[in-house]
């Protein structure tokens, strides 16, 4: 039953990245390899059950946290064209974006 | 009384495994449907809400169905781990990406945002 859930998550992995290669703007994108990354996790700690050796999860929370920076970095490149902006709340005239800054 | 407490633990070892596949099988059936909905749906913003109900609820059961068949402490340590780390992680992202598509200006299908005007009317949709 471990190893059907793993062929489902697979599945829906492949279908995550048809939406990444079609996603009409680019957050549909972001929102694909994001998921796409939380799938990945998940995917990684089954097969670790499957084989029979649970050491996967290591790699499973690594590739957690990396998955949230890299999705936070896109939507900062995007928004800012940079990385070099500091992600602070400006008191007098706001950056470009509006007054949405968080 | 302690013949209890061991016929219990026997049974629980015996039946942990078929529960925790049923867990995990159904969060990876919840992950499925979920990235239908994320392909099928006609908006970035419904899209985002299919995508975050399978990143909680679905990663949330699969990550119960491996603690479930876990074979030492370790195991779950590093499990719970993960589960809190997905649940910071995946509900952050999610409204982060949808803060930033709003701020760009992404319309969804059913109607424009006012995006100057009354601001408490479309806060309050979250």
């Amino acid at each position: 039953m471990t190893f059907a859930a793993l062929i489902a998550l697979l599945v829906g992995m492949c279908l995550l990245l048809f939406r990444a290669l079609i996603g009409p703007t680019m957050y549909d994108r972001v929102l694909a390899v994001n998921s796409f990354g939380t799938k990945t996790v998940l995917v990684l700690g089954l097969l670790g059950f499957v084989m029979g050796r649970p050491d996967f999860l290591d790699i499973a929370i690594l590739y957690t946290l990396i998955n949230f920076v890299s999705t936070i970095a896109i939507l900062k490149f995007f928004r800012y064209r940079s990385f070099q902006v500091p992600l602070v709340r400006k008191t007098d005239a706001a950056p470009r974006g509006g007054d949405r800054n968080g | 009384m302690a013949d209890v407490f061991q016929l219990a633990g026997s049974a629980w070892e015996t039946l942990r495994f078929p529960l925790g596949g049923a867990t995990c099988l159904f969060g990876g059936i919840l992950c499925l449907i979920g990235t239908i909905g994320v392909i099928r749906f006609p908006d970035f913003y419904t899209r985002l809400h299919a995508a975050s109900i399978t990143d909680t609820s679905g990663a949330f059961l699969v990550l119960a169905g491996m603690a479930l068949m876990a074979p030492n402490w370790l195991v779950l340590v590093k499990l719970f781990c993960m589960l809190g780390f997905l649940m910071l992680t995946s509900v952050t992202g999610s409204h982060a990406l949808a803060n930033a598509a709003h701020t760009a200006g992404l319309q969804p299908k059913i109607g424009p945002i006012d995006q100057r005007g009354n601001d408490d009317h479309e806060e309050g949709g979250h």
